[in-house]
Order: C-alpha cells, then structure tokens, then sequence
C-alpha cells in the first residue's frame, strides 16, 4: 500500500453510489416512514387511559431502547422467516431475503424511537383541542387523524427529520448481514482491491457531508416554522 | 332540554361537585356564576360528557349521559360548546373549522357544509375571513369563529364556558352581542360567565355555585333584585364582583 490512491475511490464511485447509497436511502426512507407509523401507534397506546395498551406499548418501548441495535438485527434476522411461516400458516421458515428482514427490523427498532417523539408531540397539543373535537361529535380516531396528529406532526418536524438522520447512520449496520449497502459495498471494494484507508475514509466523509447537510437543512425548516408561528 | 339529578364528582379523594341538581328548559338562558374553583367549568362540562361523574344522573334531550350504551358522539353532535379559549384549530382554515363536523358527524356534502358555514359566518359579521388561518384573527374574532363553528351542527342546546373570560376588555362585547342574539332568537343556553351585565339583561336564572354545591338557583329578578335574600357566600361574591359596575 503506497500513498493515498484517489484512483480507487474514482474507479469504484459508481458501484459505491449506485449500488450502495442507493440501497442506503431505500432502506433509511422506508424504515422511516413504517417507524413513523408503528410509533404513532405506539404513541397512541401509550397516552390511551387503558391500562393494558399503554403497559403494552410501555414495555415493547422500553425494551427496544434497552437493548442494542446489532443483537436486534441479528436476532431478526434468524428469527423473522420463522415468524414469516408461522403468520403465512406456511408450516415451515419462509426465507425473507437480506433486505425485507433488514426492513422490518428497523421498523421495529426505530419505532421505539419515533413513539418517544410523537407521545411530546401529541401532548404538545392542549387537551382542549381534543375537547373541542369530541364537543363537535367526532370520535377517538377523528379527533386524532384530524386535529391533534396534524399539529402534533409539525411540531415535531424537527426532531423526526434529526431522527431520520440517525436511522441513515444506524442503516450501516446491515453491513453484518453481508447486504450491499453504501458501508457494505466500500467494504467489498476494501477487500477485494486492499484499500482499506482509502475506502473507509471515503465511506466517513460521505456520511459526514450527507448527515451534516441533513442536520443544517432540519435547522433551517426549524428557522422557518419558528417564524410561521 | 338538560337536567342535572344529583350530580357528583370527585378527583381521587376531593370532591369537585356537591349534589348537584339544576336545569336548562327549552329557550331557557340559564347563567352560571360563582368563585374561582367553585366547579361551574367542570358542571357545564359533564353536560356533554367532556368531564365525567361519579355519582347522579344528567338528562339531555331525553338521553342519559352517563349511560354506558350511551352514543356521545351523537349527543354531543346535538350540543354546542364554546370554550374559554375558543379552541379553534389552528391548522385548518375559517371555513375547514366550521365545515370539519358536519361533514364527518352530520354526513353534509362538502358544498351544503360550506354554504352552512357562510351563513353562520355572514351571521357573526366575520364573512371577511373565510379563508383565514385563526392565528390571523383577534381573540373576539376567534371566539366568534368558535360560536359559528357550535351554531353549524345546528345544536338544541348552547354551553359556554367563561366565553369572555380569556379576551381583552374591547373585545368582550362583540361576544356578548353574538349570544345575546343568539338567546333572543330562543335558543337553549347555559352560560358559564361573570359577565353580570349579560345575566342581567338575557338570563332566565342565575345558578350560583360554591365549593362544588349549587349554593342558589333562583330567578334573574329574585337574583339581582333581592340581595338581602341571598345567602352570605352570594352576597360576598355580588358585593365584589359589582362594586365596580
């Protein structure tokens, strides 16, 4: 290994952004919008004044949050076509593929995460606005879908895009289910050409600049809704 | 029209509202006063359910609210409510205010909702203002918005809740003037107020509540008329709240 080869880096640059980044993004939108989801339900349980939905919803929290990322990945990852054969009544594992598995993990894991966000949300909004929505006739999932979830949602604008940020970072360890993403494909490269430094800082700033960016952008829609209000 | 049997509640071990028992009859105006902390809020809001209660039985249109196959949706639909702090919701515009309801609750096709909403809007001298956002508009003008958004659903029965209560002092009476109106035209009211000048001049009866118990519930004549024949609590409170008027 002689000095820094940029050539490397501009050799393999298509590979690394078509397949990897590609990938990387596709993976860190979707998980974002399906945690979104499954934590505003979440969310939703949690603030609910039953007693075993907000106990159900308390303890899949907490426990996501207690443990680490990379045993929940692998963990999903042996364990989701079995769960995937006994739902489809297929009476066997029913083999899933790199990405699903990777897909429904992160749903699950940064659930935990959204739900945390959207229950500050949702009790940002003064109670009377739910009041003034049942006072109205409209029921439960009216006066959510309606009144407090759009507010609730824009309140909390910046802190879903800061932790979408996160999961973009968090995406990179796919790399152990050998998936090509953006770290995964640098690390084929690595390997197979032994540009080890090269690679990884490469892999580093892009992360840096693309996080970095994000982060300038939430501050500056954050700017903006100040000023809105 | 709305008939409280008994009424009462408790927060965990205090309790908020003292067998209470009162009504509202059809194109009564019946105004509610009392001290801070005295439960009227919280009695006009167990009337539609917003708040609910142990003990007691409350009657509206002839359906028991506290029932347990009670449909509230439906009967809250059939009364309106207009809150201290106008409630208005701030993501929607004038008209998406007024028309949420009664497309959702009443089933009305988007345009007759519309054209509800500009009668009603058209009523509250706020026509101008269809297409606003309410942080846009002044407090009277929220509150104003607020009575509309009630009138829409074509209620039987209005509540108001301190409706003044939260509004810079020139902006009070174009408030009262809406429910004025508003009680002229017959409509059913329980307004929860310490405007003592519109008790006077549109209440039926005046409740007067303290800690939590129905202290008075007389004619608006007997009322303001006949001070020596009100309890020490009333007379307090009359003596301080019309000092000045």
């Amino acid at each position: 290994m002689n000095g820094f080869d940029f050539d490397t880096i501009v050799r393999t640059a298509p590979y690394l952004f078509k397949v990897g980044l590609v990938f990387t993004l596709k993976l860190t939108f979707l998980s974002t919008v399906g945690a979104i989801v499954l934590g505003t339900l979440l969310a939703m349980m949690r603030l609910s004044s039953s007693r075993l939905l907000s106990g159900v919803a308390g303890t899949y929290v907490n426990l996501m949050r207690a443990l680490p990322l990379i045993l929940i990945i692998f963990w999903f990852y042996f364990l989701v076509p079995y769960i995937v054969g006994w739902v489809t009544q297929a009476g066997r594992p029913i083999a899933v593929g790199g990405f699903t598995s990777a897909l429904i993990t992160f749903v699950l894991f940064e659930a935990a995460y959204f739900c945390e966000i959207m229950r500050a949300g949702i009790q940002s909004i003064p109670s009377g606005q739910a009041g003034a929505g049942y006072a109205l006739g409209l029921n439960y999932w009216q006066v959510m879908g309606k009144i407090v979830l759009p507010q609730a949602f824009r309140n909390m604008t910046p802190l879903l895009l800061t932790q979408m940020i996160v999961v973009f970072q968090d995406t990179s360890l796919v790399y152990v289910l050998s998936l090509t993403d953006f770290l995964g494909a640098a690390n084929n490269v690595a390997q197979r050409d032994g540009r080890l430094v090269e690679m990884f800082v490469f892999v580093a700033v892009v992360y840096f600049i693309i996080s970095y960016t994000a982060s300038r952008l939430v501050k500056v829609v954050e700017q903006r809704m100040a000023i809105a209000r | 029209m709305i008939e409280f049997k008994n009424v009462s509640k408790w927060y965990g071990s205090f309790q908020v509202l003292n067998n209470c028992s009162t009504s509202v009859n059809k194109g009564e105006v019946v105004v509610v006063c009392g001290p801070s902390g005295s439960g009227k809020s919280t009695l006009i809001k167990t009337a539609n359910a917003l708040e609910p209660f142990q003990e007691g039985e409350i009657w509206v249109n002839g359906v028991s609210v506290g029932a347990r196959d009670t449909n509230l949706p439906k009967l809250r639909a059939q009364i309106g409510m207009v809150f201290q702090h106008f409630e208005l919701f701030p993501h929607l515009s004038v008209m998406r205010n007024l028309t949420l309801a009664q497309v959702k609750v009443l089933g009305r096709k988007e345009a007759e909702a519309q054209r509800r909403g500009r009668e009603l809007l058209e009523r509250v001298g706020l026509s101008a203002h269809v297409d606003k956002f309410p942080g846009q508009l002044s407090g009277g003008q929220q509150q104003r918005v607020a009575i509309a958004r009630a009138l829409a659903m074509d209620p039987v029965a209005m509540l108001f809740d301190e409706p003044t209560s939260a509004l810079d002092p020139e902006m009070v009476n174009e408030v009262l003037d809406v429910m004025v109106d508003l009680a002229s035209e017959g409509m059913t009211m329980m307004v929860v107020t310490h405007e003592m000048g519109f008790a006077r001049k549109v209440a039926d009866r005046v409740v007067f509540m303290d800690e939590g118990a129905i202290v008075e519930d007389c004619p608006k004549e007997e009322f303001f008329g006949n001070p020596e024949g009100r309890s020490e609590r009333a007379k307090q409170f009359l003596s301080k709240i019309l000092s000045h008027s």
